[in-house]
């Protein structure tokens, strides 16, 4: 493994960081970064756009690895809100725990959580993919576009509400499903989506297990004899 | 936003060391809060019949030296006074009914914003670091506090609007969060004879509560009656004279975490305010779930 350049959050500020990152990260030749002392900063390592790998080692904050591209983020620790918000590509990898919103907004690239996730995990992501070796909270996949979001564990309330055309593979227990979503059973493509996405993300999991969450399109058009209930 | 914390020290060597914990926790979340501050100490609790009242006065330079004469003086009960500007406690085997009609009467420019064997209070309008300077947190010595950074959105930035907020006797609640029913839940305490001090939410949710602990709820019940009461956002962080409870809606929308340890239970707003506390690298670092009550006992 190629020397990393270290940078320590505890003698050093985000922003020096974050502008080598953005600046620098790309030309120099550079291809393992660590930072040392996270302590739960906000927007570690976000806007990245860098063939770079990135090993953050311990807690992190909100925004981490927000809107990355080619970058390889791994964090060693727990995460705060919006980790790998509106991802464009690459990968990034929690080894602890997500808090809200991991990979809201994500167009494409893939989400790594190896814990749990919490609510809104996948909110509005328009093409990226997430897997969750852990459960994930409630509202998870609301409003997503598109992409993938693969759970290994269980999902909570309103899983997928209002959902357009992103897919949802759930191992454990749905406690319910969200306004507009439904349960279909699994086809030979989608056993091998899942497959595939595990093994991207290194996480095991029994692959014949999952269930299929999709959108049951009855909001695309506005039924005013609805009366709001879907 | 708001920003809330809480440290609750199980490992009673820790305890004169409370304030140089929780200080850079309540400075840190600041940020989320920067127009008010304040903090609930629970010491060791006073023994009976004695109360420790809170009180509260906007002159820095009030002469409580005159408030306590008049004290000893017109009410005949023996009491000490501590006081740090603005803020003093006097201590006392006094009933609080009769020093809240005494104080009605001979103090009224002065408040009363706590009551109880244990708790002790500091909350005032201004920058949380210049605060924290101010009441000499880093010198706090006790069992648990909770502490909460105020960023005004729906009413008065003033220091009756500070959290914590108080009713009762040792309990305290802050809020990070709003209610969008305060009004009707006002209206309704009101009619049972419970009296406002202000016309912030918060106060509305912390009356709520201890008013079904006065009808008999333990503060679970209490709390799972809100659910279906209280209409808004909220992570809860309230504290007795033995614990700390916290609990977030349904929506969990306002940040929380917590790392416990085999000395204590720490809760913040964001982890970041966590960061310095002892062996918190190897703490259980966890987000608290939507509408589960979690209690930690002294």
């Amino acid at each position: 493994m190629a020397e990393a350049l270290q940078f320590d959050l505890a003698r050093q500020t985000i922003r020096e960081i974050n502008q080598f990152l953005h600046q620098e990260a790309s030309t120099n030749g550079v291809e393992l970064i660590e930072i040392l002392n996270p302590d739960g900063i906000h927007s570690i390592a976000a806007g990245v756009d860098a063939n770079v790998a990135v090993e953050i080692r311990g807690h992190a904050g909100y925004f981490v690895a927000g809107m990355n591209k080619c970058a390889s983020v791994t964090v060693h620790g727990n995460v705060g809100w919006s980790v790998a918000e509106n991802i464009i590509s690459g990968t990034v990898r929690v080894k602890g725990h997500a808090s809200e919103c991991a990979g809201a907004s994500g167009h494409g690239g893939l989400v790594v959580v190896e814990g749990d996730a919490s609510s809104r995990c996948g909110i509005s992501m328009k093409g990226c993919n997430i897997v969750v070796g852990g459960s994930v909270g409630h509202f998870s996949a609301f409003m997503a576009q598109a992409g993938t979001l693969v759970v290994c564990g269980d999902a909570g309330p309103n899983l997928g509400d209002s959902l357009y055309e992103a897919t949802i593979y759930v191992r454990g227990k749905i406690h319910s499903l969200g306004a507009d979503t439904q349960e279909e059973e699994m086809q030979p493509a989608d056993i091998q989506c899942v497959a595939r996405l595990l093994e991207a993300a290194v996480i095991e999991s029994d692959v014949g297990d999952f269930k299929r969450v999709v959108s049951a399109r009855r909001l695309y058009h506005w039924n005013a004899d609805a009366h709001q209930e879907y | 936003m708001c920003g809330i914390v809480g440290l609750l020290l199980k490992n009673t060597g820790m305890r004169d060391h409370l304030g140089q914990l929780v200080t850079p926790m309540f400075n840190c979340m600041a940020t989320r809060g920067p127009d008010s501050g304040g903090m609930a100490v629970f010491r060791e609790p006073l023994a009976e019949p004695e109360r420790r009242f809170g009180l509260f006065t906007p002159l820095a330079d009030f002469d409580w030296s005159s408030f306590h004469t008049s004290f000893t003086r017109d009410t005949g009960v023996d009491g000490r006074i501590h006081s740090i500007e603005s803020h003093a406690s006097e201590i006392s085997s006094i009933a609080a009914s009769d020093f809240r009609a005494w104080l009605a009467e001979a103090w009224p420019n002065v408040h009363l914003i706590s009551v109880g064997r244990a708790i002790e209070m500091y909350k005032d309008e201004g920058h949380p670091g210049e605060i924290a300077d101010r009441f000499h947190f880093t010198e706090i010595t006790g069992t648990h506090v909770v502490g909460h950074t105020r960023m005004a959105t729906e009413s008065a930035v003033s220091p009756a609007h500070a959290h914590p907020y108080t009713a009762g006797e040792d309990f305290c609640l802050v809020h990070n969060g709003s209610l969008s029913n305060p009004y009707s839940i006002r209206r309704e305490l009101e009619t049972r004879g419970i009296e406002f001090e202000t016309d912030n939410d918060t106060e509305a949710g912390c009356r709520f509560l201890e008013w079904r602990m006065r009808e008999g709820d333990t503060l679970e019940q209490a709390i799972e009656t809100s659910f279906s009461v209280l209409d808004g956002f909220f992570t809860f962080l309230m504290a007795t004279s033995d614990r700390m409870v916290l609990v977030r809606d349904a929506f969990a929308c306002k940040p929380a975490v917590a790392a416990e340890t085999d000395d204590y239970i720490a809760v913040s707003s964001e982890f970041r305010s966590l960061a310095h506390l002892p062996d918190i690298k190897s703490a259980n670092v966890f987000e608290p779930a939507p509408e589960q009550i979690y209690s930690w006992t002294l």
